[in-house]
This record gives structure tokens, sequence and C-alpha cells, in this order.
């Protein structure tokens, strides 16, 4: 045992930390870290060259400053000197600190590597662990390139002792994550599978962590290491705890290693081989024995890495989901840790058991473990805990049981937890569509949603209830008379106003019998509301109180009061206005015949999937582990809900979605203006009648507006190719740094565009030419906002004139722009004609991409550093550094700089080839402050773009248009 | 695979930080913030906590946290032995470890840690054989 002297003999290092920890404040602990830091930087500049060991204590000291928070932008150069000492203890704290603190400047990569290159040559085992674990830490593209023909060598070849095998395996692992294409599999991919058969099990661990990685990118090629793994695994776990004394950790033999075999047969589908499989069944039934065994040891480490064992061996269980007596046994044994005293097993259960909840074969047995999860939901101190609480009742809840977990979660939701609300209410209102116990329940589980969380329901949930009570008129007398109640609560929820609103207008009429609620109470009690709501809300109460004209004529005056009051009249947002206006118009010059037909009762909403779950499935892309892991492990299986309502098809009448839409879209509303009351388009901009106009062809059904935007998948609808133009995308860029030109070219038709911007408006003018001698008919270009585009913008089109454009002729269409919030994707411009008697079909990006809402900013240098530094949150920078595509030019980076629509800024960098630029993105929603600079390196042919900004997906979008440019 | 460890005293220092994925922002303070968080939490909470879309693993010695990061592929137990390893190998080395002989001794914590975890993978489990290096190192020098 060597004796450990504090410092090791490095005083001045022992001094400085002793300094440190009595430093009394962070102003003083800062001091003496700047004078430290003058120090080092003194000593290393100076003519003195300095020792090996002072070199060492300095990049300790440097190390030691990083911890405590420090970005150390220097001293690189001394650790890679570092790494040609001979001596052991210099090389090895050059490595460390190169390990620790990464810098990725190509000349030190290039220096960094001649150094692992030496060493790995050198025939010393610990210089070649020494660079096989840098390697393995850090390796870059640069690295993987230079040095990946020697580690496979290394990793195979008899004469390898065995330390280095175990790094080289690491190090080789990380060449392959970081470029795969320079690992080429060849007759070492063979050989590294045996390596699970080695004697030594650190060698066997290192490999089954390659294996793992290059398995899951091509299984075939190591379908043999299955049966390795198992007898390996077999071995493991048959042998008593003296067999591996080394690797026995607490009784328990080679936990890691066989935790890593199990994660690795997970790769893979159940074996074939009746054998086989016999004996890895027989392994996983030892596993589940021995949790069985009493403990060998009352140790918590005891414990632990039997149960780390266990819970992968319910993992591959679960993964394999074909051993009925298998999954079984897994369950009982997580409904045993549910009650277990150890927080963590309860926790690891839960998370368990969720999946196992999706296995048809054990989908019963974790059901009767509903009373222990719902006892957790109440008493777990932990929200971590009880969050899985919830996931697990979700995955276990069925026809059976829905209305009591429901009632359960609803009862738990008002003490939940803040963190945990929004998706407990989806959660909720997901299981209440998909197993209805009726409808009058389904409305009032959403109901009470709103009143106990009304925040937090979202307006997918809402929209939901909504299309499902004009889907089903056996609910709808219920439904409009539980909404009259509920708006009665003296303080209601803007959402429950809303369902209120909607509903009365649609079927009001249903409870107008009853003296009760009147049509005139019915308005007084929704108009009582109306002034405590938003815009948005206002507007459809507005839409409201149309439908209450036709409904109840007898009230028709006071409807009419509301609509002339100047409040509306004259209000200051647009669509208030304007619906009041119109209204007010339709209600005194149409006939009640007209009203009628106008403001006819909605027809019923195509089904399809809910839009909540897409909301869950986007709210969180890891969703609450259940589907994703799930459908990671596991392909071939549906998630949970579709799984389950695939077992009790006759369950779930809401949830099982005709695919009406795929066979013929649904009628469109004969009238625009009942396209505009359903207020349901997405959000309030995008509601206004006009807009609606060019949605219409596209989208056939009023709501299908709201859907689309709502779900990842295109619109059922549309039949046609979606495919774009070939020459679509390259064609889009250009006009990120011009306004005006063609669009698009081929034999037939060709596309020019001018487009003006100003602040987050923009017009389009769309120039559509025919080619040919031949007319084009039934000429129609639509434009379209796909997925979120819709609410981040708000497009109006011109519809044409004519429907046929002549041989040589020439037509124009305007569209106008408004940026409501920064986008990515850009608006679908889809022409269709036809030419001499076949249907053509076009689909262009319409060209108008973030930075045309761009304007640029003039600063001095002291500002432009000032705003630079209050960026500096997470999320808020993107650098990047890039090969450039095309020669640099300092004129031309500056015309397409400018043309993006930067302020340049001359003489803020001190390097005049740099650029520094600053502008703001004008979106109605927020205005984004953007500060750009970009580093051209002639030599290299390189860029280095940096760019902040206060939004980060502002920062992403801009730094990949910019990409594109350079 | 680990993301990083952290080990951390009760001041909410950070003692040593070894990254296997460069974190992509600001280091400093998303460092912070998850020290926080592990800090803040009581005994009889789990070890384990949801962390934007990874999930951090945490044990703790008297006034000294061990903190690892690691993607939704790790098996939470393995790691939280895997921490307890790593402080019995400590102890081994320099006989009933304190914060301070990881202040001072920071070249020799960051070797040990180097021969167990690599890359964001488990390599080696065996005390004795993790030692090696070091007491080869240690023999050089003597």
């Amino acid at each position: 045992m060597p004796t450990v002297a504090k410092g090791d003999g490095m005083r001045g290092l022992a001094v400085f930390i002793s300094d440190i920890r009595n430093c009394k404040s962070k102003e003083a602990e800062q001091k003496r870290i700047n004078k430290e830091l003058a120090n080092i930087r003194s000593k290393f500049k100076g003519d003195k060259t300095l020792d090996g060991y002072n070199k060492k204590k300095y990049v300790c000291k440097l190390l030691f400053i990083f911890l405590l928070g420090h970005d150390i932008d220097f001293g690189h150069m001394e650790a890679v000197n570092l790494l040609s000492s001979n001596k052991y203890t210099e090389k090895q704290i050059g490595y460390l600190f190169i390990s620790v603190l990464v810098n990725t400047d190509s000349a030190l990569i290039r220096l960094i590597i001649q150094a692992i290159k030496n060493d790995l040559e050198a025939r010393h085992p610990v210089h070649i662990c020494l660079a096989l674990q840098c390697i393995a830490n850090i390796g870059s593209k640069e690295m993987a390139e230079a040095l990946t023909k020697e580690i496979p060598k290394l990793i195979v070849s008899g004469e390898t002792i065995d330390a280095v095998k175990q790094s080289a395996c690491l190090c080789l692992l990380r060449l392959f994550r970081t470029s795969p294409e320079t690992v080429p599999p060849g007759e070492w991919t063979q050989r590294v599978g045996h390596l699970l058969n080695d004697q030594h099990l650190g060698v066997v661990t290192s490999a089954t962590s390659l294996i793992h990685t290059l398995a899951q990118k091509t299984p075939e090629d190591f379908k043999p290491c299955v049966q390795l793994a198992i007898s390996r695994l077999s071995r493991i776990v048959t042998s008593s705890y003296t067999d591996l004394q080394d690797y026995t950790y607490y009784f328990v033999p080679a936990p890691w290693l066989s935790v890593k075999l199990l994660r690795l047969l997970q790769v893979y589908p159940p074996p074939e081989d009746p054998a086989l499989r016999g004996r890895l069944n027989e392994c996983l039934e030892t596993i589940l024995n021995k949790a069985q065994e009493p403990p060998k040891s009352k140790k918590v480490q005891h414990s632990n890495a039997k149960n780390a064992v266990l819970f992968e061996a319910i993992n591959l269980i679960i993964h394999h989901d074909t051993e009925p007596s298998l999954l079984v046994r897994a369950c009982n044994q997580l409904g045993q840790f549910l009650q277990h005293r150890e927080t963590n097993l309860r926790y690891l259960a839960l998370e368990s058991m969720c999946l196992l909840a999706s296995s048809e074969f054990s989908h019963e047995a974790v059901k009767k473990h509903m009373d222990t999860v719902i006892t957790a939901l109440k008493t777990e101190r932990d929200v971590s805990v009880r969050q899985r609480a919830v996931d697990l009742l979700y995955g276990m809840c069925d026809k059976s049981n829905a209305e009591e977990i429901v009632a359960e979660m609803l009862s738990y939701l008002e003490t939940a937890d803040y963190s945990i609300r929004e998706e407990m209410v989806l959660k909720v209102a997901i299981l209440a569509e998909k197993y209805p116990v009726d409808y009058t329940w389904y409305v009032d589980t959403i109901l009470n949603l709103i009143r106990i969380a009304g925040d937090y329901v979202s307006d997918e949930v809402w929209y939901r209830v909504i299309q499902i009570v004009i889907n089903r008129d056996d609910v709808q007398g219920y439904a409009a008379k539980v909404v009259f109640e509920a708006l009665q609560a003296p303080a209601c929820h803007e959402n429950m106003v809303k369902v209120g609103g909607y509903i009365l207008g649609e079927f009001g009429n249903l409870i107008a019998g009853d003296q009760r609620s009147s049509p005139m109470v019915q308005f007084q009690l929704l108009h009582s509301k109306y002034h405590l709501c938003s815009a948005p809300t206002r507007g459809l109460l507005l839409s409201t109180y149309i439908k209450f004209i036709n409904l109840f004529p007898e009230i028709k005056g006071q409807l009419q009061d509301v609509l002339r009051n100047n409040n509306n009249l004259q209000n200051a947002d647009a669509e208030l206005q304007q619906r009041a206006i119109e209204y007010l118009q339709l209600s005194t010059v149409a006939s009640q015949d007209v009203l009628a037909t106008v403001l006819e009762e909605m027809p019923p909403f195509p089904e399809r999937e809910s839009s909540i779950l897409a909301k869950l499935k986007k709210k969180k892309p890891n969703v609450s582990d259940i589907e994703v892991v799930k459908e990671g492990k596991k392909s071939s299986n549906p998630p949970t809900l579709n799984n389950s309502a695939a077992n009790t098809p006759e369950a779930t009448p809401a949830s099982a979605p005709v695919p009406v839409m795929a066979a013929a879209p649904a009628p469109a509303p004969v009238q625009s203006a009942s396209d505009d009351l359903l207020g349901l388009s997405a959000g309030p901009a995008a509601a206004a009648p006009v807009t609606n106009n060019f949605a219409a062809p596209a989208a056939p059904a009023g709501g299908g507006g709201l859907l689309v935007d709502v779900f990842d998948t295109p619109p059922a609808q549309n039949n046609v190719s979606t495919a774009l133009a070939p020459q679509a995308e390259e064609n889009f860029f250009k006009f990120a740094i011009k306004n005006n030109g063609v669009l698009f070219e081929n034999e037939l038709l060709q596309i020019g565009v001018k487009a003006e911007y100003k602040g987050n408006l923009g017009r389009l003018g769309l120039f559509y030419g025919n080619k040919t001698s031949y007319p084009f008919q039934f000429f129609t270009p639509t434009v379209s906002c796909p997925g979120e585009l819709a609410s981040a913008m708000n497009v109006q089109t011109k519809p044409l004139d004519v429907n046929t454009v002549e041989g040589g002729a020439q037509v124009q269409q305007i569209i106008n722009v408004e940026c409501i919030a920064d986008f990515v994707d850009a608006p679908i411009l889809s022409i269709k004609f036809s030419y001499s008697g076949s249907m053509q079909q076009i689909n262009l990006m319409l060209p108008v991409m973030l930075n045309k809402f761009f304007e640029p900013v003039e600063m001095d240098a002291t500002s432009f550093f000032n705003r630079w530094k209050q960026l500096s949150s997470p999320g808020q920078e993107e650098q990047k550094i890039f090969k450039a595509s095309f020669p640099i030019n300092s004129d031309t980076s500056r015309t397409k700089l400018l043309g993006f629509g930067f302020g340049l800024l001359d003489g803020v960098d001190p390097n005049p080839d740099n650029f520094v630029g600053a502008g703001i993105i004008k979106a109605q929603s927020s205005q984004v402050g953007c500060l750009l600079r970009l580093e051209p390196n002639m030599q290299a042919q390189m860029y280095r773009l940096t760019l902040r900004t206060s939004s980060k997906s502002v920062t992403t979008r801009l730094a990949d248009l910019l990409l594109k440019l350079f | 695979m680990l993301k990083f460890i952290l080990l951390v005293n009760k001041q909410g220092q950070t003692r040593l930080a070894q990254y296997y994925e460069h974190p992509e922002h600001d280091r400093v303070s998303v460092e912070r913030d998850i020290i926080r968080k592990c800090l803040a939490r009581e005994d009889n909470q789990c070890s384990f906590l949801e962390y934007k879309n990874f999930k951090l693993v945490y044990r703790r010695y008297a006034s000294l946290y061990f903190i690892v990061g690691v993607d939704h592929t790790e098996n939470e137990l393995a790691i939280l032995e895997l921490i307890h390893n790593i402080v019995e190998t400590y102890d081994k080395y320099f006989d009933k470890v304190c914060e301070l002989d990881i202040m001072f001794n920071l070249d020799k914590a960051y070797m040990i840690l180097e021969e167990m975890v690599m890359n964001g993978r488990i390599v080696e489990m065996n005390q004795n054989r993790i030692l090696l290096p070091i007491r080869v190192m240690d023999q050089a020098t003597q």
C-alpha cells in the first residue's frame, strides 16, 4: 500500500486548495482563482521551460478550477506536451486533462492524434491503455479516420493483454458511435463475438458493451452471439458465489455482467432453437427463484445487486412476451415489490409493471394489483413514485376498471403536484374516451376535469368533448343540461365557458322547454361570463349568439343588441369586430329560412384517432416510458392503448374509428359562415372567415382543419401524392437570400415569385406561366400549412379569377402571409390542373422562411457585447463548425448575410475577416433578437457560425438556414 | 450508457466531474441545477429521478453525493451499486476516503474512475484489477 500523502508532494497544489477552502466569500474565491489563473498563464508563457513536475502541478490546478465551475481556455497545449513525456504520471495527467476538458481545436487534435499513435505503437501496455482510454472518452471523427485500423487488431490478437483488450473494446465502440463508416465489419466481427467466452470477466464485460452497440446496428452479423451470451449467462447464474470470487459482489456473481448480457439478449427475439430457448428459460427461472431465497446478506448492496439482475431478467421476459408462465411469475414478483419498504424497489416495480400491463398474457395479473397502486398514488411521499403509479394505472386500465381508475385519478388530481397535472389531465381524458361506461359518464368526466384542473386542460381536450357530443345524438340533451348547470357555478373556468357556449349554441334548444333554462336564461347566463373572457372565447360566444338567433327567434332583439354594441362593433380586435358586423348583418338581411340553412347544426366530425392521444405522444417524446420503451423494444406490438383496444374490440365504440375520411371526404359544411362558427380552427388568428377560404378545398370537413393540425400524419383524404416536386427543395433555399425569382419550372409550367416583406407581414405574388400552346384546365393552386405551422403562420390566398390558363398565358395570384410565431416548415403550395386530359399535380414549398420576417439592427460594439453576454443561457446559443459548400469570398458572404436580413456590424470583431451581425425576428406573438458571428477559415475552407437568440427554436432554425448558404 | 458522473459535497461544490457525452450547453448552470435537485431530496425519496430526457441516479455518503446521469437504457440498481463500488474502491486505495483525499489527489481519483467506467460504460468491477495500474504508477514514482 503506497502511502498517500495529502497532495502527494505537490505542495503548491495543496496550498492553493486550502486557500480556496478558506475563502470566506464567493468574491474572495473568485479573486484567488483569478490570481492563480494569472500566475499559471504567466508560467506557461514565460521563457523558462517548465519541467514535467511543474507542468503537472499547474495542470492539476487548472482541473481543480474547472471543477469549481470555471471554463478553462488555456493549458491544452501544455497538457498535450505532457503526453510525450516518458514518465507515466506526467503522461497520465496529460491524458486526464484532455479527457476532462475536451477541446476540439483542430490543430491540437492533430497533435493529440500523433501522441496517441506513438503510445499505441510503443510496447508499454500501460501507455497503450492510456491512449486507448483517451480515444474511448473523446474520440472524434478525425480520430476515427486516423486510428480505426489498428484497434480491431488489438482486440482479437492473442498477444494482447486483457487490460488492453478491455480498453480497445470501449475505444472501438466510441469510434463506431462517432463515425460508423470508419469501422467496417470484417473478419474481426466474428472473433469479437468469441470474446464472450473469454476467461477474464473484465474482457467479457467490455466486449458485451461493444457487441450490444454493434448488434443494434446490424443484428444479423452478431446473431451467433445469442448462443454465446446465453451460455455465459447460464454459467454465471448457476455458479455459486465462491466460483467467481473476484467478480462476486456481495454474494451476487458478476451482477453488472449479467445485466449487460440480459440487455444484449433484448436486441433479439426469443431464440428459435428449442434447446437454446430452454436453456435461457432455465436461466430466467433460476433468477426468479433466487429472488425468493432468503438473502445471503442483510446489506442493501446485496439486495440491490441481486434485484438489478432480477429487473433486467424481467425486462427480457417482457421483451420476449411469449412465455405466459414467466410473465405471470414476473408480475407476482413485482407485486411483492410494490409493498416493499425500499422506495427504490417500489419505484422500479411500478415502472416495470407498466410494461407488463401491455402484454396480453399478464394484463389480467397486473390488474390484480390495482388497489395497491391506488394506495401508492395516495400515500407515496415521493412525487416521482406517484408519477409512476399514475402511469401504471393508465397502463392497466381497460373497460372493466375504467370507471374506478378514472374516479381515483380525478380525485387525486385535486391535490396532484403541478408538475404532473397536465399529463394527468390528458391521461384521464384519453381513458374516459377510450373506455366510456356510457356517454353521459364521459361528458361528466370531462366537465369534472375542466372544473378541477381547468388551467391544465389543453385545447385538444375540450375540442374532443365537443366532437364527441356532436357525433352522438343520444348524449346531446344531457350535455346541454350539464354544461348549463356547470355554468351556474359562481366562478367557472374559461374552458368551461367555451364548451358551454359551443354546446348550448348547438343544442340549447333541447333544454329550452324547461322554464329554468329558457332561451333568455341561457343567453343571460352565457353573457354574464362574456366580459371576463379572452378575445377568442368572446368570438366563440358571438358565434353562439348568432346560432341562438336561429334557434330562438323570440330573443333575436336582445341578441342583436349585443352584436350592435359598440364594444363589439368597434372592437380593437379585428376578429371580434368582423364577427359582430357579419353576424349582425346576417341576422338582419337573411330570412328565417336562409338563417336556418346557414346556421344549421354542425355535421358530424370525421372519426379518427383521438387528437388527445397525439398530444400526449407529442408532449412526452419519451412518453412516460410506457409507449416508447415498449415500441422501441418491441416494434412488432402496437402501443398499450391500441393493444388493449384490439383485445376488446366491442368495448370501445368511440375509439373504434371508422375510417370515414379515408373512403370519402365528409361533406363540407354548406356555408362558409358555419365553417367559421366552429371556432375550432386552431387559434384565434386562423379562425377568420377569410382564411378559411383557402382551406376549404384542402380540408373538406370544417373540423378537419383542426384535426390536421393536431395529427402528425397528413390528412387521410389526401389520396394524391404529397411528395414534393424534384427541384422544390433546392429552389426553395435559394429564396432564403432573395425575394424574386423562379420557384419552379418544367416543360409545362413556370412559376415565378415576387415577394415583399415588412415586419411580420409578407405579400407574395405568384406568376403561373403556361409554357405550352394548349390550355391548362381546372387550374387550382392551394396553399396549406402542415402540422404546427398552422398555428405559427396565417396565410391568405386570393383565389384565381379564372380556372383556365390559356396556352402561353400567365396568371397572377397574390398570397398574404402573417408570421404569428417562429416556424420551421414552409407552407405547401399544391397546384393541380388538367393538361390534355391528364391530371397534373405539383407540390412545392412556398418560399417563406423564418428569416423573411427579419429586420436588420445597427448597434455599436459595446451594446453588441452586452447583449451577446446576456444571451448565454443553455439553448440560446448554437454553434456550428462546417465545411464551406461554396468558395469562401468575403464580398459574397456579405451579400448573403445582408440578403438574409442581418444588419452587419463592421469593426466589432477585431478580425476583419469575421462577420458580426444583428437583427430582429418580428413575429406577431414575439420579437426575437438575434446575434450572429461568422468566422471563415480560408485555409481549412471551414466556417464557424455562432448564433445567439433568446429562443432556442429560432436559433436552431436560423442556424439550419444559414448552414445551407455557406 | 452513462452521461456523466459527478461527485459533489453537501454545499453543492463539485469535487469531481467526468462527462462521457459532452454537455451541449452551459455545463456550469446545468450541473448546478442537477446538484440542487439532488441535494433537495429527502432520505425517504427514491434514488432515481427523471431529469429532462435522462435519469439521475444518486447516492449519498455522509457529506458526499455521487450523482450519475444515465440514459433510459441503463439498469438503475446496477448504477446504484456501481456508485458503491466506486466508493469502496476509493476506500481501498485512500484508506477511508474523505472529501479531502479526492481534492488533493484529483488525478488519482480520476484515474481510478477511468479504470472502472470508460466511454460511459462499465469496464471493470474487480477492485484489485482496477487498482493495478495506479499501483504500478505509485511504485514507479517511489
